[in-house]
């Protein structure tokens, strides 16, 4: 009998008909459209016409395919498990397969211990993230893998996430980085991804065998992963059809005709059942009242198209889109502009100012003003004259309609910015996470992917019967919720209702983690493109059961916020009319060069935009040296004091005849460091320490990782294991503590669960650790006696020649010296703040943990605090100058403890002195401290702002974040004074 | 200040508490209404208590904390409880994770509601909080911990013979009419001596083994994890229910291991890092007693060697030593392992490892050991299923599958 396997993807379907011999008779690869019933229904048709009546044994797989299967009565074989007879016949003697499909990576080992993987659910580096990024580039994924041969070279992009590497891709773009190269280092992504999250300690060797869409139809991806894996593997003739083949070869088929298997689908369809909501409007009458009432929210400001008086210009370089716009004298609107930045804001402004000038040739612009992620770049492309951060934009144009404004909500396309206005002054700010990104740009993806336009989307949601739930977490997350609803039946319109109900809800929950309508005042008012969106908008005023304000121009309010701004500042006697003029407009030339810095040992990609008229625009670096300032101002840099001190104790080399410890230079080891080198320096040993950790390093260790979803800190540890290794110490010593010192803060000193027992991790998953002599024994150094007693019994295991004598005096020696660290901090701290008081400097407490000092970890946010022109402190600088007092949360853990401290310490301060919370992605203890800090913050009316960080950090986001911060705080400060 | 629990409370308050461990809530319910204290537990399900928890709770906190926490406040927002009228309880481990910060999080959420004046008591054993009306003595934690037993042995016997019986319900009847009987007993202040438990634990076993089977082969399919999720069909998105349909028998070791899991911890903090020897000396009776039970416990099945009968602990606790030390204590820690190594000696080689998304101690005691594990086991077939409100079903369950195909063939 002839065998049929259906293989249903997230993505696409595909089949396969074989013949008794087992020869493909058919074959079809067909991209579904989520709509999964129809292409099939049409594939079925086809096999019935070419086969009428005849039998086939029947077996379907894959993750859509299971839903099906089951709803269906129909044979069903795991995709992994398919693919893997299909390889047993089709390609013996493969050693490792590695599939990327839509949604979901697969690696199987056949041979050394049989294993067969799939990513976890966090993690979004296959086909649908390439098709996303693309999305993103205004390009298809094949002029992708064309671009890629070109590429010259590599960025580093998140492997963690889809939506963390979208968050580094945007502002590569915004910044004029090339096509070629962004593409060639979205690959690179998919494959360190893969390994990050598959190897799981599993070497890459022997045969290899590449399936599936992705590594079938880009010749480059699979390049990249052949030198990632310095190996070459195979793409075999219908790696497509693995899957399904192996489900028809599988044998457990079921006997159908073609037609009887569709009828069999069809009165399955639907059978599912899902979470389902209210739906936004009942009837058409509602929709309509909804209407008239925002129409009405727009009053008092005008669109004109005949400017009163001279122009002032405002440009909003969002994320993904750009938006112009003209004001007036009287502050009237003049030819409001928006569209989608397709990566690159340059010619649309452009464009934009030689149309304004076309039309207005007698027009004069007097003030300018940009804002945005592309701030920096369109300043210098057209030499605006004043740049400002998007909340001060957001709210001069929300302060326009409606004067007594409480809270403004806006949703771009990449960034949630919401924020409290009190007295007439930010009070507090919201920003989403970079991992929280469930905005613009996500419905418009997603519409995207339905072969809708976003306005098409936002139409079908509006009537919706039954809008499914899909939760509020992370928009991977939403991938596959959607994909499930699908399955169960929901229609297009109900998941567009829910997935603009999602939107609204981790605005709501997640960034502004609101319980009730109170917290966010009487006056509303909800702007950016998102709410251009007739279902967000009214799902948001569902979710709050309160009618808000959505002025017409919503979309452009940062970019009206900016011209109002200018006009402002033009009016306070600001110098203006730098902007570029009409023959510089006809000159215009923009130039891009990617190069890496040599200024330093950090070796910053480079992008260089030059254009016309020598103006410079230099993005991607960490410091000021690319730059080449002239004037090189003091810094106050804690940060950089910490890493000094360390760096003492990393000096030390093997030496002939003296024995030798190792140790890694992570997590807790940033602390602890002078500790340990202090100890085994008394008992005669050298220490060495691998060294500061780097990208290369990460990659170096990326393939022991057994849980991707650990903190990039503690992911680096692979890392430095391995480098430690090369340096060839007698031991490698990284003892487990589940205790920290006890401060005296709290009811408790824990490490967090990650810091105390990760050696034990490294042991269990770094085979090499087995050759060498690894001490990992369980030790406290809360109590300087138990420690004693502790160490006497555990070094002569090791060491026998070491004494007791000795251990008591390398005990004192490194209390002492971990003392001394800790007071030469303080001193320095002291010592910043007579400064910043003396000169008047902005102070920030850039807090986090001890190992947040290493760079690869900070990413530099440190240096760019200075170069705002502040002070930088840590938090356990500061951790000792409050009395211990009680928290709402059980205040445990010692480095977190000292955070509540420094929190508390700012809260009380009468200085110009602001807490910035450093929070690594996948910390979970942040989850419970992040809320403790905003607190104890913003119960004395201090503001509160965090940085999330992993492997990459979206420099364009932090810069947004402290510069709100800055900005929020000079206005307060001011407010305060006056009164 | 928290707010007390007053002996007036004690009369006429409702204590709700979150649904744990489906098969034990029943008879801790009725322990703690022999001590005068009127407990009940929270059975809400569904996606609004899910959203109760995302909208009151910051959403990167555990999975478990979002049902719980959620399944608590639920209960009193939505009209079924007098919240003047009722106090809430959350169990506090004072350990390392973060589930020791529930109870906070529970007083930050009622905080945020405006509903400051509902007390929340700490169940703990070393007593991290003091209240006037409320107070659990040794005597009566050690009896609360007897009455897991048998709801262990309940869970151990119904895994083992609801997948063979011949008439569909039959295991079912049986727990029910267990439940109702020591419900019963426990109500008169019985049942709960070492002769009454050796004699009901004999009678239960009896019943069980009574139940009619059929012989068949089913993929054996052991289930380890995150305490909440392990055992809470809420929090697995029903595991058991879909192992069931997949055509396996599942075996999920008991609560009380977990128990004698943080008693062992005393002893080995003490030899690691120094401390009370009080706290010790109550450890090492506490074991001891916990011991006795499992000996009960065990005897109880000897007769009826067709059951699969749990290991005494020190052996679980020897196989753990041979994946991690023995002094990671926080989440699961070294039992989670030690609980993997029991269950594929037992011959149940494909594992689920069950934990809320994120969870940081099963980075290391989860994800973390597989590879060791495998060292240990080749044949081991383990699957690390992470659970969240917005992780999906199918994706779980995809991989399920592919654990059971797996086992097909190794």
């Amino acid at each position: 009998m002839k065998k049929l396997g259906i293989d249903i993807g997230s993505t696409t379907l595909k089949c396969v008909l074989l013949s008794e011999e087992g020869e493909i008779l058919y074959k079809s690869y067909e991209r579904h459209y989520s709509k999964i019933n129809e292409t099939l229904g049409t594939v079925l048709e086809q096999l019935d016409r070419e086969y009428r009546g005849e039998t086939f044994s029947v077996a379907l797989s894959g993750s859509a395919g299971m839903g099906i299967a089951e709803h269906a009565g129909l044979p069903f074989v795991q995709e992994v498990f398919a693919e893997q007879i299909a390889v047993k016949n089709l390609a013996p003697g493969t050693d490792v397969v590695i599939e990327l499909g839509g949604e979901d990576a697969k690696i199987l080992f056949l041979t050394g211990g049989f294993e067969m993987r799939m990513n976890g659910t966090c993690a979004g580096g296959t086909g649908a993230f390439i098709d996303q990024m693309a999305t993103l580039m205004n390009i298809t994924p094949d002029e992708m893998n064309e671009l890629s041969k070109k590429h010259e070279k590599l960025y580093t992009i998140a492997s963690r996430c889809g939506v963390f590497a979208k968050s580094d891709i945007q502002p590569l773009l915004n910044q004029g980085a090339r096509k070629e190269d962004v593409s060639a280092s979205i690959f690179l992504a998919v494959v360190n991804q893969t390994i990050a999250g598959l190897a799981q300690g599993r070497e890459f060797a022997g045969n290899i065998l590449y399936l599936g869409g992705p590594l079938t139809f880009l010749s480059e991806l699979r390049a990249s992963f052949d030198t990632a894996l310095m190996t070459h593997g195979v793409c075999p003739e219908n790696s497509l059809y693995y899957v399904s083949l192996g489900a028809a070869y599988s044998g457990t088929g079921e006997e159908l005709t073609p037609k009887a298997l569709a009828d069999r689908l069809r009165e399955a369809q639907g059978k599912g059942s899902y979470n389902r909501m209210h739906p936004l409007f009942e009837n058409s009458e509602e929709y309509r009242a909804f209407c008239e009432r925002h129409e009405k929210a727009s009053l008092g400001t005008t669109e004109v198209t005949e400017p009163k008086g001279d122009l002032f210009l405002g440009i909003d370089a969002g994320s993904t889109t750009v938006k112009c716009v003209l004001a007036d004298e009287e502050g009237n609107i003049l030819e409001p502009y928006y569209t989608l930045n397709n990566g690159n804001p340059v010619p649309l402004v452009k464009g934009y100012l030689e149309r304004i000038l076309r039309k207005y040739p007698d027009a004069v612009i007097r003030a300018s003003a940009v804002t945005g992620y592309g701030e920096e770049i369109i300043r210098s492309a057209f030499s605006v004259d004043f740049g400002i951060v998007e909340t001060i934009a957001h709210y001069t144009a929300a302060k326009r309609f409606r004067p007594d404004v409480d809270f403004i909500l806006d949703i771009g396309g990449q960034d949630i910015k919401c924020f409290r206005i009190r007295n007439g002054a930010i009070d507090s700010l919201y920003l989403n996470e970079a991992c929280s990104s469930g905005c613009g740009s996500f419905l418009q993806t997603f519409a995207g992917a339905l072969g809708l336009t976003a306005e098409e989307f936002s139409q079908l949601a509006l009537y919706a019967q039954n809008p499914v739930d899909l939760g509020s977490r992370c928009t991977v997350f939403m991938n596959s919720s959607v994909k499930q609803a699908q399955k169960d039946g929901a229609t297009v319109e109900d998941i567009a209702a829910g997935l603009s109900i999602s939107v609204v809800k981790n605005a709501l929950y997640k960034v502004i983690r609101c319980v009730s309508a109170d917290q966010l005042g009487n006056n509303v008012v909800v702007q950016g493109g998102t709410f251009l969106s007739d279902a967000v908008l009214r799902a948001f005023e569902q979710e709050l059961g309160k009618e808000v304000i959505r002025p017409k121009y919503a979309p452009i309010m940062g970019a009206y916020g900016a011209a109002l701004f200018a006009k402002q500042r033009e009016e306070a006697g600001f110098p203006c009319g730098g902007l570029i003029s009409r023959e510089g407009l006809q000159n215009f030339v923009h130039e891009v060069r990617a190069t890496t810095c040599q200024g330093c040992t950090n070796h910053c990609a480079l992008t260089i935009n030059t254009f016309s008229g020598g103006r410079r625009f230099i993005a991607g670096n960490r410091c000021e040296k690319p730059l080449a300032l002239k004037e090189k101002s003091e810094k106050y840099d804690l940060y950089e004091y910490k890493t000094e001190l360390l760096k003492a104790c990393c000096q030390d080399r093997k030496e002939e005849g003296k024995p030798s410890v190792g140790i890694p230079f992570g997590l807790n080891m940033y602390e602890l460091l002078p500790f340990w080198y202090a100890f085994f320096h008394r008992l005669g040993f050298s220490v060495l320490v691998s060294p500061f950790s780097t990208r290369e390093l990460y990659t170096k260790g990326q393939h022991t990782i057994p849980s991707d979803t650990a903190c990039y800190p503690a992911k680096l540890m692979h890392g430095h294991i391995e480098a430690l290794l090369e340096m060839h110490p007698d031991a490698i010593f990284y003892p487990d503590m589940t205790y920290n010192a006890d401060e005296h803060m709290g009811v408790n000193h824990y490490n967090c669960p990650v810091v105390a027992y990760y050696p034990q991790v490294l042991r269990m998953n770094i085979r090499k650790l087995q050759e060498t002599v690894y001490i990992d024994d369980f030790v406290s150094v809360s109590d300087r006696k138990k420690f004693l007693s502790r160490m006497k019994e555990i070094l002569p295991k090791y060491f026998p020649r070491v004494k007791g004598r000795d251990i008591h005096a390398a005990t004192e020696e490194a209390y002492r010296a971990y003392a001394d660290y800790f007071r030469k901090i303080r001193e320095k701290a002291a010592q910043f703040m007579a400064v910043a008081r003396e000169k008047k400097l902005p102070m920030i407490v850039l807090a986090g943990r001890p190992y947040h000092v290493d760079p690869e970890v900070n990413h530099g946010i440190h240096t760019l605090i200075t170069r705002l022109g502040a002070v930088v402190l840590t938090e356990d600088s500061l951790s000792d100058k409050v009395e211990p007092f009680e928290t709402v949360v059980r205040n445990q853990w010692t480095y977190h403890a000292r955070l509540y401290s420094a929190a508390k310490y700012v809260a009380q301060s009468k200085d110009n002195i602001n807490l910035v919370q450093l929070v690594s992605f996948g910390c979970g203890v942040d989850a419970i401290t992040t809320d403790e800090v905003r607190e104890i913050l913003e119960k004395t009316g201090k503001i509160y702002t965090q940085i999330k960080i992993d492997e990459i950090s979206n420099m364009g986001a932090v810069t947004i974040r402290l510069r709100s911060l800055f900005s929020a705080a000079e206005e307060k400060e001011r407010r305060m004074t006056n009164e | 200040m928290p707010v007390d629990f007053t002996p007036e409370m004690k009369r006429d308050y409702t204590i709700i508490a979150p649904d744990i461990f489906p098969t034990h809530m029943e008879l801790l319910e009725q322990i703690f209404r022999m001590y005068g204290y009127n407990l009940v537990v929270a059975h809400y399900e569904g996606q609004k208590v899910i959203d109760t928890g995302l909208k009151v709770l910051h959403n990167d906190v555990c999975y478990p904390a979002i049902c719980m926490l959620g399944q608590q406040i639920y209960a009193l927002t939505c009209g079924d409880f007098d919240p003047h009228k009722s106090a809430l309880i959350m169990f506090q481990t004072g350990g390392g994770c973060r589930a020791s910060n529930y109870l906070c999080l529970l007083r930050r959420a009622l905080h945020k509601l405006d509903m400051d004046y509902v007390p929340v008591i700490s169940l703990s054993f070393t007593e991290l909080e003091h209240y006037s009306g409320f107070k659990i003595t040794p005597f009566m934690l050690l009896t609360g911990i007897r009455s897991l037993v048998y709801g262990d042995m309940m869970l151990l016997l119904k895994n083992q013979t609801a997948p063979y019986e011949i008439h569909p319900g039959d295991t079912r009847k049986v727990v029910e009419k267990w439940t109702k009987e020591l419900v019963g007993q426990f109500k008169e202040n019985k049942g709960l001596t070492g002769p009454a438990m050796k004699k009901n634990l004999a009678a239960m076993v009896k019943d069980f083994h009574d139940i009619p089977r059929e012989k068949k082969e089913l993929t054996k399919v052991g289930i380890v994890g995150e305490i909440y999720v392990k055992y809470s069909s809420f929090g697995n998105n029903g595991l058991e229910k879909f192992l069931a349909s997949q055509g396996c028998e599942y075996m999920v070791p008991g609560v009380l291991g977990f128990f004698q899991f943080m008693f062992a911890n005393v002893k080995t903090d003490y030899r690691y890092f120094g401390g009370k020897r009080k706290k010790l000396a109550m450890a090492v009776i506490a074991e001891k007693a916990l011991a006795s039970w499992e000996r009960i416990m065990i005897n109880a099945l000897k007769p009826y060697p067709e059951f699969a009968c749990p290991s005494e602990f020190k052996k679980t606790q020897a196989l753990a030593a041979k994946v991690v030390d023995p002094g990671v204590k926080m989440g699961e820690g070294w039992l989670l392992p030690g609980e993997v190594c029991e269950l594929i000696e037992k011959g149940y080689n494909s594992v689920v490892c069950a934990q809320p998304f994120g969870c940081l101690p099963n980075h290391i005691v989860g994800k973390g050991t597989i590879r060791r594990l495998r060292e240990l086991y080749p044949n081991a077939n383990i699957f690390p299923v992470d659970y969240d409100a917005g992780a999906s079903k199918v994706n779980q369950e995809n991989r399920i599958k592919l654990m059971l195909a797996m086992a097909s063939e190794l």
